[in-house]
C-alpha cells in the first residue's frame, strides 16, 4: 500500500512528503502555485491526504465545526460549512468519503484569513462528509454524515 | 466566454466574511448526454484565490466534486469598509474570471 502510495505521489508528491518530513517546508508552499491534482485523482481518503498533507494521520478535534445538512435533499447542492476555533489554520480540505473522488475542495489560509470554509459540494449517496484542518503543523479532522435522497453524481 | 463572478461581503464584528459566486458548469466528466449518449467533458474550476487589499487571504482548490455555479465563502480579520478585495479563478480549460469589489 506504501509503494502504491508512493508510485501514485509521482515527483511532486514524493517532493512534497520529503520535504514535509525534513521539517523544512509545508507541504502547501510546495504546490502553492499548482492544482493538487494528486489529491484529487486520489480515490481513498488515506492517499489524498498523504498527497494534499504529505500525511495520513488526523486527530480528532472536538474544535471542528461541520454546518451541513443532517439530510441533503438534493445531492447536486450540499451546502458546507467549516469552522475551526483552532489556532494558525493553515489549510482545510473536505472530503466526501463515498464519492468516486474522496476530495471535493480545499482551502489554503494565510494573512488575515480565520479558519472558515464555506462552500457547496456534490454528493452521489449518502456518506460521511469529513473536514480535514491543518492548524500549526498538524491534522485534526471532524466528520458528519449526510444523507442524500437523490444522487448528485453522474445522474 | 465571460463568466459572471459576483462578490460580496458581510461584515460581523471582528471579522468579514467574502462570498464568491461564479457562475460556472462545473461538469464532473462523468455524466453523459442522454440523447447522444456521449460523456459530458469535465470542466470545473481548478484555483480561486481570494484577495484583501492585494494580498492573498486565501486559495481555494476545487475539484469536480463542487457543486455548479460554486459559492464559496472564507473570513478575514480587521478588514475595514473600504479595503478592496478581489477574488479571481482559473478552470482545467484555461478559462479564467474574477471580480473586484470593496468591503
Amino acid at each position: 500500500m506504501k509503494r502504491r502510495t508512493f508510485m501514485k505521489g509521482s515527483l511532486a508528491g514524493s517532493v512534497l512528503a520529503v520535504a514535509a518530513g525534513s521539517g523544512l517546508l509545508k507541504p502547501t508552499d510546495v504546490l502553492a502555485a499548482g492544482w493538487p491534482k494528486g489529491a484529487f485523482d486520489a480515490q481513498s481518503e488515506a492517499d489524498m491526504l498523504s498527497s494534499l498533507y504529505g500525511s495520513s494521520s488526523a486527530s480528532a478535534s472536538g474544535k471542528i465545526r461541520i454546518k451541513a445538512p443532517i439530510q441533503a435533499e438534493n445531492g447536486r447542492v450540499v451546502p458546507v460549512k467549516v469552522q475551526a476555533s483552532l489556532a494558525n489554520v493553515e489549510s482545510i480540505a473536505v472530503a466526501v468519503a463515498k464519492n468516486p473522488r474522496p476530495l471535493a475542495t480545499s482551502v489554503n489560509l494565510s494573512g488575515g484569513a480565520t479558519g472558515y470554509y464555506s462552500t457547496r459540494i456534490k454528493m452521489g449517496k449518502t456518506s460521511k462528509v469529513t473536514a480535514y484542518v491543518k492548524a500549526g503543523g498538524k491534522l485534526h479532522t471532524a466528520s458528519k454524515t449526510v444523507k442524500v435522497t437523490v444522487g448528485g453524481c453522474g445522474g | 466566454m465571460a463568466r459572471l463572478t459576483k462578490i460580496k461581503t458581510r461584515k460581523r464584528g471582528d471579522t468579514t466574511e467574502i462570498l464568491a459566486l461564479v457562475n460556472h458548469p462545473m461538469e464532473t466528466g462523468r455524466r453523459k448526454n442522454k440523447k447522444t449518449k456521449q460523456k459530458v467533458p469535465a470542466h470545473y474550476i481548478q484555483k480561486m484565490t481570494f484577495e484583501l487589499n492585494g494580498k492573498v487571504v486565501a486559495e481555494a482548490s476545487l475539484g469536480p466534486a463542487v457543486s455548479k455555479n460554486p459559492l464559496t465563502a472564507v473570513t478575514v480579520k480587521g478588514a475595514k469598509t473600504g479595503d478592496k478585495v478581489k477574488v479571481s479563478w482559473t478552470d482545467n480549460k484555461g478559462e479564467s474570471g474574477g471580480a473586484t469589489g470593496a468591503v
